[in-house]
């Protein structure tokens, strides 16, 4: 199989609320800066484009069609597109280039939840006949997941509230972040429930913004001269839907993609992990074995700010970032879809030339 | 270089106007259990499910696959998800395939559905939206003016979207899946019937169908062992241009023409229409298979019209190239399915296993899917032989 390579990621500052901007506002400058720090002109210089958005977010269908107006695909463009966050474009991508189909893609995600009431609005991908309708937030279910570990005597309060002001403190160095400051674990404690036991500062902000990344095989990426990071392994899991069939203070499928994409196979510098709320990110941490050797979320994650369908993309760029910046050698991208942490996929990524 | 890939298991269900016995989950299971039948297989022999349907906002369930897993026998398996408009049920086919062409994966499940009676797709395809006009207009009032184009450019007769429509309805009437079944359908009730979107009269328009389509694709060496014959994919592509683009030519887009010459460079194809023995292609509205044959490269730009009044496509006129036997989209139309269908019927004919609406002898086939206002195509060349 051929070696694929990060070449280039580029994402907006994440913001709670993008104004009248639409999508393709958001897109496009994403994307003149991402060409321009992979030194290519536009979409028409590589062989393939992937996206992920969600038209329930943007309030209409097709809500990628677009997003490929922002492309300039003229002449016509190999392109497709995924419903899901922008990290599984990335593995749509990957598998093309693999298959020989192409050498070079851009993929990019976005999203503007502002508009809408997200939680509300995600309590829609529940099974459609038995869930749906009643109408459960995507927040009410985290809850019932933190309580789970807090009544087993998995985690505390504190050790959530310890979360949230690491995330804080590390997006101070974070330009993009949305929430970023010095708020210690008392702060945070002295916080009144939002949905018992979590806090507001436990669950993600609502934002808006988009990303994006072009990777090649190594080859193009040595052509290209760019500093790169190889991705090493990816790979992702699903697991049932009904909810009182899984262990949900656990992540078995997190720990099973990052078992194929062959996470253990070194030191692991950094983790990024897609933890909306903050029971989450020790559920991950647990679930893949994570000790003091890595440093979790050093971009401060997406409790600092979490552009759905991007979120799971921008934690690779992150972590890309990381190794060619020479701050880390070796790391792994976390990305999830679903209630509760029901689909999940790592990306394991490796210090490349240059870099 | 890609990886040899091909088709050893297909599964539909009957398409009909509501399938009230069945709830989304029902759906895409029974036709998943009926791929799985056809390739002699159990639910552990697949390693991934790629799942593709048209707009989430047709049945109002946000991302459905997060639901679907569970009939779907995806739990501690990759489960993708694709949506690139009518295209779809193609990409989903091409994205499948790729899982495997690319040596990631040995046999892949790939399901396309849509359950249309659970949904509004009219109202899905025109709400209102910030900073754009309201185009108040379902996917029949937006082609019809295109359609009436072509039919200035090409002074092409105005039946030939009757006969189009005729010919599909017979070839569907052979097919005991379709959901319209005509067999005594006439020109004359065609032209009798009442006008929608000038020129479309209502039996030129695909009905609105539920239903779903699965196909399991093997690599080479699983291919090799199956207890059918397989049908090698022998070149797969896809191609985007942009919706607002003053330059488009939407008669005969650039987008179909570049997807097809791909394909049919990658199956060693110089002249379509006398290379290949049979073609699904999509024709929600009878004008468009006109407009394809043109853009498609079967018949010169001008004339596709003449190769269908020349009975040309017919299958039961002994047509030199028969354009979907099945009875196309004309005859059954779950919209995210409906590119799948296609597909899968491209491969059941270069199967030897297309029953009634068998083309004789059928090794090389053209499964073709198009979508939005026709700048998203994806198309693929299934053969009998391997590459």
């Amino acid at each position: 199989m051929r070696d694929i390579a990060i070449c280039a990621y580029q994402q907006t500052d994440i913001v709670s609320d993008a104004g009248a901007q639409n999508e393709v506002e958001l897109i496009m400058p994403v994307l003149g800066r991402t060409f321009a720090q992979a030194g290519i002109n536009n979409a028409q210089d590589v062989d393939f484009v992937c996206s992920g958005s969600c038209d329930y977010l943007q309030g209409a269908a097709f809500a990628f069609v677009l997003g490929v107006d922002a492309l300039g695909a003229v002449p016509p463009i190999k392109e497709s597109h995924v419903e899901m966050d922008a990290a599984w474009a990335l593995y749509e991508a990957i598998l093309k280039i693999r298959m020989g189909h192409a050498n070079s893609a851009l993929v990019y995600g976005f999203g503007k939840s502002s508009p809408g009431e997200l939680p509300i609005v995600l309590s829609q991908q529940l099974d459609p006949y038995y869930l749906a309708p009643l109408w459960v937030d995507s927040i009410s279910l985290a809850a019932l997941q933190a309580r789970l570990m807090l009544e087993q005597g998995l985690i505390t309060e504190r050790d959530m509230a310890e979360v949230v002001s690491r995330s804080r403190r590390n997006a101070r160095n974070n330009p993009h972040a949305q929430l970023k400051g010095d708020i210690s674990p008392e702060d945070v404690l002295a916080e009144e429930t939002y949905v018992s036991p979590l806090r507001k500062s436990d669950c993600c902000p609502v934002s808006d913004g988009a990303c994006a990344m072009i990777i090649a095989t190594v080859d193009q990426a040595q052509a290209w001269g760019l500093p790169y990071a190889v991705i090493s392994g990816i790979d992702h899991c699903i697991e049932t839907h009904n909810l009182g069939m899984r262990d949900l203070t656990d992540s078995v499928s997190t720990r099973m993609a990052a078992n194929h994409a062959g996470m253990n196979a070194g030191k692991v510098d950094v983790a990024e992990l897609y933890a909306p709320f903050s029971h989450q990110e020790l559920i991950l941490t647990r679930a893949l074995g994570l000790d003091a050797e890595t440093q979790v979320n050093p971009s401060g994650g997406v409790l600092a700010g979490n552009l759905m369908m991007a979120s799971g993309l921008s934690r690779i760029g992150e972590v890309f970032n990381r190794i060619v910046n020479g701050e880390a050698q070796r790391g792994i991208a976390h990305a999830t879809s679903g209630p509760c942490l029901q689909h999940n996929l790592v990306a394991v990524l490796e210090k490349g030339e240059n870099a | 270089m890609a990886n040899l890939a091909a088709v050893v298991g297909i599964g539909q269900t009957k398409y009909t106007t509501k399938r009230t016995d069945v709830s989304i989950a029902g759906l895409v299971r029974e036709a998943a259990v009926n791929a799985l039948k056809d390739a002699d297989l159990g639910w552990d022999d697949i390693d991934a499910v790629i799942i593709g349907k048209a707009p989430d906002m047709f049945e109002g369930v946000i991302m459905p696959e997060i639901y679907l897993t569970d009939a779907l026998g995806c739990n501690g398996k990759p489960m993708l998800r694709v949506h690139t408009a009518g295209s779809v049920g193609g990409s989903t086919a091409l994205v499948a395939a790729s899982h495997v062409q690319s040596g990631t994966f040995k046999r892949v499940l790939t399901v396309a559905f849509e359950k249309q009676s659970e949904s509004n797709a009219m109202w899905a395809l025109s709400n209102p939206q910030p900073f754009s006009t309201h185009l108040n207009a379902g996917a029949g009032g937006y082609f019809a003016p295109i359609i009436r184009e072509y039919m200035r450019r090409s002074n092409a007769p105005y039946d030939v979207g009757i006969k189009v429509a005729v010919k599909d309805r017979l070839h569907g009437a052979r097919n005991p899946l379709a959901h319209l079944q005509k067999p005594d359908i006439t020109m004359k009730e065609v032209e009798e019937s009442f006008m929608l979107w000038d020129p479309i009269r209502f039996l030129e328009s695909c009905p609105s169908s539920d239903g779903a389509c699965a196909m399991i694709i093997a690599n080479e060496e699983l291919a090799e062992q199956a207890p059918k014959s397989p049908a090698w994919i022998r070149g797969g592509a896809m191609r985007s241009e942009p919706t607002m683009f003053a330059g488009r030519d939407e008669v005969n887009p650039q987008a179909g023409r570049d997807c097809a010459a791909d394909v049919f460079q990658q199956a060693g194809i110089t002249d379509p229409r006398k290379e290949l023995d049979v073609a699904e292609v999509y024709v929600p509205f009878s004008w468009y298979e006109p407009m394809w044959l043109e853009n498609l490269g079967f018949a010169p730009v001008g004339e596709g019209w003449k190769l269908t009044m020349d009975g040309a496509t017919s299958l039961i006129d002994g047509g030199d190239i028969p354009w979907n036997p099945s009875g196309g989209v004309l005859s059954s139309n779950p919209i995210g399915a409906s590119g799948m269908i296609r597909f899968a019927e491209a491969a059941r004919q270069v199967r030897g296993d297309a029953g009634d609406h068998q083309v004789a002898g059928a090794k090389l086939a053209l499964g073709h899917a198009y979508g939005g206002g026709a700048q998203f195509f994806s198309m693929w060349v299934v053969g009998s032989e391997k590459p």
